[in-house]
């Protein structure tokens, strides 16, 4: 039996179960291990003047504490801009920086350490909002554009035309494992580290580099993580860092692990966006051109920003055909920890922008929304070609609207919601329907690779490694299946192993929803470089040549763990037997197997080309209540449907779809960070940061998939799934605003993402026409006194 | 300094340790005992993920300290299947891939395990109440609630031996 397509558990699922499963911290202390942790600025902004790190180091059960200049390599490191430091040299940029790199015997000593460090820090006027950033005119990397058409034209000749800005917040990705790192001395000056990371070669490399080692002393394994979301595909750095400079100067073990708290208020989220919008479009409400300025706020370093807008500009289409588009998008710098991936990776801002203009369209022309979403989609042929030159190819955009509209009953709910409305003085319900289109492949081209390792054992066991690693998202399941069906073996008789630099070099991330799709096909590239010679040997040993029956390899075949020859199917051999009969002919069982994705290029200095290898669609009908006297919001129904080519593992499928939704569901509702002025997050810990919990999910659920014939590329013809139904969110979030568009009818409500109970609150006291205090005047964060006030001051944190 | 001696009973198990007065009971059994299931998600009570069940009674036990659990029972994880058999809820937790990192895990199938104890045929909305406070940021809850609701339906038809009633 194929194992591909089966409902198979989760490749550790016992261990999850079982609670055998282990994480970094959970691995057993080695002798001599010593505790580490940062001490971290409290200043968002300040020069660095003096400390008593002399005295903490005297501190019993303190073993070192090390400072920038303990650091043997060199201090810069990005992997786009080099431009953030692992510890400042005289400037610390955000609070949470780690200043210092503290050791300990225990965890009281460590604790104590951070409690009595004094630090002498002297304010420079910071910087925390994309406005301000935009007054202060500071930027990372260019303005990038992405235009088709002639946007000036098509807004000159409008029948109708609409600007405004959208604002969404951004969003902690809260890996229940927080960033944490295991270190241990090897022979002659390597270190080997385990990481909870995304990506192995990258901690691989900073570490060597910070420490002055080859990347060849430097070996980073990866078992599993607790989670990444984006969070650990760059973020885990600084951690490994900590950990291997210590055992750099002790030659003693070294474990970090953070705690939830410092992990919030430290690491980079998702970006929040500002973006300035005008359309044109026709009394039908077909679009006939956009102009979108994109600002992100990136925090005070490149790390993925720049990569995190062009994929914004990429999406700022969703799944509506844009003739004339123009695009522009701009990364703030800022005085808060530099953002980062977050499943979506810059698609859900640039989405929920377009999401948002078409709402408003269809609020302008006194229509239902969906009737101008489904106007505007791309088509088949026609009507198809993105704003970056691709075209939309194989796609059923158009069918998975339509079939929802009918599934959910659409049209029915919507009156019944809209009368409902009308006579309610006590609720307000919404109902909306929106596509997600999301664009497989790194966007930037060298990342499209994967490299996989693939060894037979003479039993006819299999043990597979690649540079992939597994958070939860299943990818090592899904290898499993594909290189067992590739072999026709049982999928008790492949193991994934531990992801190693050792055995996988200079990987790629496992991002980008592309974690299967690129490992998965080196690793059926390397089985099928073994069974190629395998056949061959097999067509030798099954041959009856008397008989007419020359040996002939593509006659072999492969399946339920044994070989034939299709002309004798009856003279089969069990896979184990020729593994063993191979070895014993001195030939090889092993295989590193390779893939890079086909065509996929893009030009950034043109904006056009053809960045993605397909898209992976779908859509979602969200139904949601409104209490008109608290704002309190509750999500009644979500239907999602979606083409997710053939699945691997539908299990596994099914729960990236309804755990994105839900996430997203997250973003677009009751995740709000919160700062102070001085630029600290206020909501640092689950009792202030509310993500959604078991009451949030809609008592009614459905979630379905279409058959898509076209799909005819990609491992074993599935779709990337990893981040496209995050962004099927938007349905909740153009609900709330479809509620908020029926209190008075044509007035847009100016609702911000997220869609707080606050914030729902203090949109329908406007549309009531109270004069209650709007957005503008309650930022989110209140201007620090120190922009209007230049003359610097000094404090003693 | 001085450290502390206690005894308790885990997983069946007649255990003892040495931790310090202000060690969390989780650190304790992490660090002292070496069961490492229960995991340290927030460190403030609020995700669940260190929940074990002391003295019969659901507990986060980053909220508890480690002398608490003197003379006391503890039930974590690590003792829920018998030998090589699952505990129906961890065979449920399997079959209806309710879980993708698996942090969260332990916490739930604690909970769930003491709410089926108490309440062996819960509703869907008693099961929600009992879950309500164990955070999952992978999989969106709807399968563990099936989970939850598949394996008490089990459990009905055959009960586990030895159980309490």
């Amino acid at each position: 039996m194929k194992a591909v397509g089966q409902n198979i558990p989760h490749d550790s699922a016992v261990g999850h179960v079982t609670g055998e499963a282990l994480y970094v911290d959970d691995l057993p202390p080695t002798q001599g291990e010593v505790l580490v942790d940062a001490i971290a600025s409290p200043i968002a902004h300040g020069k660095l003047l003096g400390n008593n790190f002399d005295e903490l180091r005297e501190l019993p059960g303190i073993v070192g504490l090390y400072t920038v200049s303990d650091l043997p390599g060199h201090n810069r490191f990005g992997v786009i801009i080099p431009d953030e430091c692992f510890l400042p040299e005289d400037v610390v940029e955000y609070v949470g920086q780690p200043i210092a790199v503290v050791a300990a015997e225990n965890r009281r000593a460590l604790r104590k350490a951070k409690q009595l460090a004094k630090l002498e820090i002297e304010e420079l006027p910071p910087v925390f909002t994309i406005e301000e950033a935009i007054a202060a005119r500071q930027f990372i990397g260019p303005t990038r554009t992405i235009q088709c058409g002639d946007f000036e034209a098509a807004w000159n000749e409008a029948e109708h035309r609409l600007e405004g800005v959208f604002h969404c917040n951004g969003q902690e990705q809260f890996y229940l494992e927080s960033q944490a790192a295991l270190v241990w001395p090897n022979e002659e000056g390597q270190i080997l580290i385990h990481s909870s990371t995304q990506n192995p070669t990258e901690i691989q490399q900073v570490v060597a580099e910070a420490l002055g080692l080859n990347f060849h002393d430097v070996i980073s394994v990866c078992k599993r993580m607790g989670g990444g979301f984006g969070g650990k595909e760059t973020q885990a750095a600084i951690p490994a860092v900590m950990a291997a400079l210590v055992v750099r100067h002790t030659g003693r073990s070294a474990r970090v692990a953070y705690t939830k708290d410092d992990d919030m208020r430290s690491t980079g989220k998702r970006h929040p966006f500002k973006i300035f919008y005008k359309a044109a479009f026709t009394a039908e409400g077909r679009i006939t051109g956009v102009e979108f300025d994109l600002y992100s706020n990136g925090g005070a370093a490149a790390d993925l920003s720049t990569s995190i807008m062009e994929r914004a500009l990429l999406h700022s289409d969703n799944a509506y055909h844009l003739p004339n588009a123009c695009f522009r998008g701009t990364v703030c710098k800022t005085n808060l920890p530099p953002n980062t991936a977050f499943r979506g990776f810059g698609g859900p801002q640039g989405m929920a922008n377009i999401e948002n203009v078409v709402q408003e369209i269809a609020i302008t022309l006194g229509r239902d929304a969906y009737e101008i979403r489904r106007l505007n989609c791309y088509d088949h042929g026609l009507r198809n070609t993105t704003p970056y030159g691709q075209v939309v190819q194989h796609h059923i955009l158009p069918e998975i609207l339509d079939r929802l509209e009918e599934t959910s009953n659409y049209q029915e709910r919507l009156q019944e919601i809209e009368t409902f409305n009308r006579t309610s003085a006590t609720e307000l319900r919404g109902l909306a329907l929106t596509p997600v289109k999301f664009g497989i492949s790194f966007t930037t081209r060298f990342l499209n690779q994967g490299n996989a390792l693939v060894n037979l054992y003479k039993d006819g066991t299999v043990q597979v490694s690649t540079g992939g690693t597994e958070m939860g998202q299943g990818l090592n399941t899904k290898i499993r299946q594909v290189v067992a069906d590739e072999l026709g073996i049982g999928y008790e008789q492949v193991r994934v192993m531990i992801t190693s630099t050792e055995k996988n070099n200079n990987a790629s991330p496992t991002a980008a929803s592309a974690g299967t799709d690129l490992n998965g096909m080196a690793a059926a590239n390397a089985c099928r470089a073994i069974r190629e010679r395998l056949a061959e040997f097999a067509a030798q040993h099954l041959s009856d040549a008397e008989n007419g029956c020359a040996a002939e390899s593509s006659c072999i075949h492969f399946g339920d763990g044994r070989v034939w020859d299709e002309r004798r199917p009856n003279a089969s051999i069990a896979f184990a037997e020729l593994v063993k009969l191979a070895y014993l002919e001195r030939i090889s069982l092993g295989e590193r197997g390779f893939y890079r994705t086909p065509g996929v290029d893009f030009n950034r200095d043109t904006g056009q080309g053809h960045p993605f290898f397909y898209y992976t669609t779908g859509a979602a009908v969200s139904e949601v209540r409104l209490d008109r006297f608290t704002g309190h919001l509750t999500l009644e129904r979500a239907d999602l449907l979606m083409d997710i080519g053939e699945s691997i593992n539908p299990g596994i499928d099914l729960g990236q779809t309804i755990g994105g939704f839900i996430q997203g569901v997250g973003w677009v509702t009751n995740e709000e960070l919160r700062y102070s002025n001085k630029g600290d997050l206020l909501s640092y810990s689950p009792t202030t940061y509310k993500i959604p919990n078991i009451q949030d999910i809609p008592d009614t659920f459905r979630v379905d998939y279409l058959q898509n014939p076209n799909h005819q590329v990609n491992v074993r013809r599935s779709k990337a799934i990893g981040e496209p139904p995050l962004m099927l969110c938007l349905s909740v979030w153009m609900a709330v605003k479809h509620a908020l568009s029926c209190v008075k009818p044509g007035a847009i409500p100016k609702l911000r993402l997220p869609a707080t109970g606050e914030k729902i609150l203090r949109c329908l006291t406007e549309l009531d026409g109270s004069t209650s205090r709007t957005e503008e005047e309650i930022p989110l964060i209140a201007p620090s006194p120190l922009t209007t006030e230049p003359e610097p001051k000094r404090a003693a944190a | 300094m001085n450290r502390t001696h206690v005894t308790c009973m885990i997983n069946d198990d007649e255990t003892e340790f040495l931790c310090d007065n202000d060690e969390s009971l989780l650190d304790a059994l992490r660090d002292e005992v070496g069961l490492t299931g229960a995991k340290e998600g927030c460190g403030t009570g609020d995700c669940g993920a260190c929940s074990i069940i002391l003295n019969g009674q659901l507990i986060c036990a980053c909220l508890a300290f480690a002398p608490e659990a003197n003379g006391g029972t503890i039930e974590t994880v690590e003792g829920m299947a018998d030998g090589d058999r699952l505990h129906p809820l961890q065979t449920s937790f399997l079959e209806e891939a309710s879980l993708q990192c698996g942090v969260c895990t332990p916490g739930f199938l604690m909970a769930a395990k003491a709410l089926l104890e108490n309440n062996p045929d819960p509703t869907e909305t008693e099961v929600r109440y009992a879950i309500a406070g164990n955070l999952c940021r992978c999989t969106g809850y709807d399968k563990i609630v099936r989970a939850v609701l598949g394996a008490a339906a089990q459990m009905r038809k055959n009960p586990i031996e030895g159980a309490r009633p």
